[in-house]
C-alpha cells in the first residue's frame, strides 16, 4: 500500500488518481501509523513552505524518517521535494527534513515567477528516470527551486539551472508535477513504484 | 527552456460540449471527458473546461463532468464558470480539477482571491477578466457576468490587485476580438503582462497560427487558449504546434 501523506496542502486527488491508472494500491492519509506501515510513501506538496511545519508537529515527519531509515522507498513531489532540504528562503523558520544539504532559493528577477508551464530536463543515469528520453517535457509550477546537488539527476533552465529532481538509494524527489506530466509523468511514477 | 502553452477550451452545458469538434473517430463528440482526452492525446498543453450554462445552477451535473474528464487526465486541468465561494471551488477541486478559475465572484470580493489561495495554493487560483476598449486610449474595462456588466474597474489595475490578492495566473479574454477570428488583442495582452509578474493567458479572437505567433512575441502572453480553432479537428492542434516551432516559437513539440 502506497502512503500519500496529506498533510493540509498537497494535491492528493491528482496524485491517487494517476496511481490507480497506474494499476497500484494507495491511500490518502494524515495518520503516522498508516505512513509508518507503508511499502512505498509519496509526499506531494504545494503552497507556502511554511505549511510543511505541520509534518513535525503531527508526527508525519518521524514516520517517514524512521521509513526513509528503514529503506522503504520515497517520493517528494514539488514543496515535498524542497522539504528534503534543510529549509527554504520562502520561509526562514521553517527548517525541512535536513536528509540533503542546502537552502531553496528564490528565482533570479530577471525571469517571472513563478515558473509555471512545460519545460526540458537534462537527464543523468537515474534508476527515476528510466526510459525516460533526455529533453523530455515535464510541468512545474513553483516560486522557489533547488539549487544543483551531488544527488541531482535532472535538471532544468529557468533563469539558470536548478534541481528538478534529486535522487540518492530509495529516496527520490522531483520539483515538477509528474501526475500532471502527461505519459512522461506517468512513466515516472510507474518507475518509482517498481523500485 | 520555458514554452508557451496552448489551452485548449471547452465550454459545457448541462453536461454537453457546446460547438464540439467534427471527428471521424470519436463516439461522441459533444462528450467533454472524450474531448479532453482527445485533445490532451494531439498536444493540448492543458485543458480548461467552462460551464457556461445560464445561472450556473445544474451544479451536480458539472461536478460529475468535471470527475469523469479528470480521470482520464493527465495534464492541468482548469474549470471555471459560476464558481462565486471557497465551497464552490472545493468541491471542484475535489472532483479532480487542479486550478480554478474565478471572474464575476472574484470582482465583486477580492478576498476570495485571497480565501481559495490560502487553502489550495495560488498556483490553483486563475482569475479571469473579461476586457474591453473603454473610450479612453489603451484603456481597457473589466466586464462580469459573461460579458454583459461593465464594472468600472481598469483591467490593468485589476489585474495587478489579483496579483496581490494571490491570484496565480490570470487569464484574458478579449470582448472586442471574441469570435472574430482577427486575431489576440495584443496590446491589451501586453498591457496586462508587462504590468505581473504572474502568468498571463490570452483569449478572444485567434483564428490562424500567426495569430498566436503574434500575441506571444508582441502581446507578451505566457499561454494562449484554442477554442474555435479547435472545432474542426484536433489535428489543427498539431499543425498549430508545428506551426508555432517552425517560426522559433517555444513550444512543447513533439510531444
Amino acid at each position: 500500500m502506497i502512503a500519500i501523506v496529506d498533510y493540509g496542502a498537497g494535491n492528493l486527488v491528482s496524485v491517487k488518481k494517476a496511481l490507480d491508472w497506474l494499476g497500484q494500491e494507495s491511500a490518502i492519509t494524515s495518520d503516522p501509523t498508516t505512513v509508518a506501515g507503508a511499502t512505498r510513501i509519496i509526499l506531494p506538496g504545494v503552497g507556502h513552505f511554511a505549511a510543511t511545519a505541520a509534518l513535525g508537529r503531527s508526527g508525519l515527519q518521524d514516520a517517514i524518517s524512521s521509513a526513509i531509515g528503514r529503506g522503504i522507498p520515497f517520493l517528494g513531489i514539488c514543496v515535498g521535494l524542497q522539504w528534503m532540504f534543510e529549509g527554504s528562503q520562502e520561509s526562514p523558520e521553517t527548517p525541512g527534513l535536513g536528509l540533503f544539504r542546502g537552502q531553496c532559493e528564490r528565482f533570479p528577477a530577471t525571469v517571472k515567477s513563478p515558473h509555471v508551464g512545460w519545460n526540458q530536463l537534462q537527464l543523468s543515469s537515474s534508476r527515476l528516470f528510466q526510459g525516460i528520453a533526455s529533453q523530455s517535457f515535464v510541468y512545474f509550477t513553483h516560486s522557489f527551486r533547488v539549487p544543483l546537488a551531488d544527488t541531482t539527476v535532472a535538471r532544468c533552465e529557468y533563469g539558470g539551472q536548478f534541481s528538478a529532481a534529486v535522487e540518492r538509494d530509495g529516496v527520490f524527489g522531483v520539483q515538477f508535477h509528474p501526475e500532471k506530466s502527461g505519459e512522461v509523468g506517468l512513466r515516472l511514477l510507474r518507475n518509482f513504484c517498481l523500485v | 527552456m520555458l514554452t508557451k502553452r496552448i489551452i485548449a477550451c471547452l465550454d459545457v452545458d448541462g453536461g454537453r460540449v457546446v460547438k464540439g469538434v467534427q471527428f471521424v473517430n470519436l463516439r461522441d463528440a459533444g462528450d467533454p471527458a472524450e474531448l479532453a482526452k482527445a485533445h490532451s492525446e494531439a498536444g493540448a498543453d492543458e485543458i480548461v473546461l467552462l460551464d457556461i450554462s445560464a445561472a450556473h445552477q445544474k451544479r451536480a451535473t458539472l461536478l460529475d463532468t468535471v470527475r469523469r474528464t479528470a480521470r482520464q487526465l493527465f495534464i492541468p486541468f482548469t474549470v471555471g464558470g459560476g464558481i462565486r465561494t471557497l465551497e464552490e471551488a472545493a468541491a471542484v477541486f475535489a472532483a479532480g480539477a487542479d486550478k480554478i478559475s474565478i471572474n464575476s465572484a472574484a470582482l465583486a470580493d477580492p478576498t476570495l482571491i485571497t480565501c481559495i489561495a490560502e487553502r489550495f495554493g495560488s498556483q490553483a487560483v486563475v482569475v479571469a477578466i473579461d476586457a474591453k476598449r473603454s473610450a479612453k486610449a489603451q484603456k481597457w474595462e473589466a466586464f462580469t457576468h459573461g460579458g454583459r456588466k461593465p464594472s468600472g474597474r481598469d483591467t490593468v489595475a485589476w489585474a495587478r490587485e489579483a496579483e496581490s490578492r494571490g491570484a496565480g495566473e490570470i487569464l484574458l479574454t478579449s470582448m472586442d476580438r471574441d469570435g472574430t477570428n482577427s486575431g489576440f488583442d495584443c496590446d491589451l495582452t501586453c498591457a496586462v503582462a508587462d504590468s505581473v509578474r504572474i502568468p498571463v493567458i490570452a483569449s478572444g479572437g485567434a483564428g490562424k497560427a500567426d495569430h498566436f505567433v503574434e500575441v506571444f512575441r508582441e502581446g507578451h502572453a505566457d499561454a494562449a487558449l484554442a477554442a474555435s480553432i479547435l472545432h474542426y479537428g484536433t489535428s489543427r492542434l498539431a499543425d498549430l504546434k508545428q506551426e508555432l516551432s517552425a517560426q522559433g516559437i517555444p513550444v512543447r513539440w513533439p510531444c
